[in-house]
């Protein structure tokens, strides 16, 4: 796998957040920006995870996260995530990342405290199950750039579809 | 503020060893130039906003690269700032250094770097209709950015040059100094 120095990453999507914020001014709107563009990458990125991770079909909620954590995040960002937190009915849970390529540099200022800076990781996570017909809720519980000592995405599955041949047999 | 975590200016500065996936780049790059074009109406601004987004991350770049491989000595004379770009930066940026740092014959106060297959257009497929758009004004926005930082402004533009005998035209950065650069090189002593 072809892997480039991971600062050119890290300075480009900072390059963008601050010409999202220069252009939307409005941070909610940035958020949400931040959150389509990470939808976008991640229905086109889980074709490129499944050809070249190879896995077998996930059985039930908890692969399909442990997959993400594990495989997706190393895979991609060249970091894991660990899998904790787990509500009883096991739909819910949240993935810990220590360390973040995405915010290596990063400091937010006092105007932008309500910025999810890396809220377009939610999004990459949201489209990417979304393929695999594993509709989730993304969101960030606890933030380094915020103050907390760890990156924390609390995961809310909504729904799980069954695989749909979309061919009719009779055609 | 922020308890428990040192600020940021206090932690040391990181090694810059680590790597990231080529697709994760190209993915985000691909949302960048695709945002890029709901905001502009033409090629010309759409490779001026790349160029912008390139350009801020030159400045840091340069006092990065400056600390780290430098020990915070800055070039001051223009073929010193050129030899920095075409080796420390595109060896940070690509993993080696650029192919060619040539003076263009027509005008004494334009150089050009090129090299092939930046991996910025590495899955970037330009339709009929955009003509020469080159997404590697994003590295020239990075080339300007780190000349302008270190007092060598300059117009940085990108372009595709094609090579009798290969298959993909080469990518060559294009720098027009100002007259300013020039003359105050002439004024230095030379070594």
């Amino acid at each position: 796998m072809e892997t480039i120095n991971s600062e050119i990453f890290t300075l480009m999507y900072g390059s963008i957040v601050r010409q999202l914020i220069t252009d939307l001014e409005d941070i909610t709107e940035v958020n949400k920006q931040l959150d389509t563009m990470g939808y976008n990458i991640g229905v086109r990125l889980i074709d490129e995870f499944l050809a070249k991770s190879r896995t077998a079909a996930c059985t039930d909620f908890r692969d399909s996260t442990e997959k993400v954590a594990k495989v997706g995040f190393r895979m991609f960002l060249n970091t894991t995530a660990n899998v904790t937190n787990w509500n009883p009915e096991g739909t819910e849970c949240s993935l810990v990342l220590e360390d973040n390529p995405l915010t290596d540099f990063v400091e937010l200022p006092e105007g932008c405290s309500k910025l999810k800076y890396c809220n377009v990781l939610c999004g990459v996570i949201r489209g990417a199950l979304e393929m695999v017909n594993v509709q989730v809720e993304c969101d960030f519980a606890k933030d380094t750039l915020r103050g907390d000592e760890l990156n924390e995405i609390r995961l809310k599955l909504i729904s799980e579809g069954t695989e749909a041949y979309p061919f009719k047999d009779d055609d | 503020m922020f308890s428990g975590r040192l600020n940021l200016i206090d932690r040391p500065v990181a090694k810059g060893k680590s790597e990231i996936s080529l697709s994760a780049f190209s993915f985000l790059f691909s949302e960048m130039v695709q945002y890029s074009q709901t905001q502009v109406s033409n090629i010309g601004e759409l490779e001026r906003r790349l160029e912008d987004a390139g350009y801020s991350i030159g400045l840091r770049l340069l006092e990065m690269l400056c600390f780290r491989e430098r020990n915070s000595k800055r070039e001051i004379k223009l073929l010193d700032a050129l030899k920095f770009v075409h080796s420390t930066v595109w060896k940070y940026l690509f993993g080696r250094q650029a192919r060619d740092l040539e003076q263009s014959n027509t005008a004494d106060d334009e150089y050009m770097i090129s090299d092939n297959d930046l991996f910025v257009n590495k899955f970037i497929s330009v339709p009929r209709d955009m003509g020469q758009l080159n997404c590697a004004a994003f590295v020239a926005g990075i080339v300007r950015g780190v000349l302008d930082g270190a007092g060598f402004p300059a117009r940085v533009t990108a372009h595709f040059v094609p090579i009798a005998g290969q298959p993909r035209p080469k990518t060559t950065i294009l720098m027009k100094f100002d007259a300013s650069v020039l003359q105050r090189d002439l004024r230095l002593p030379s070594s």
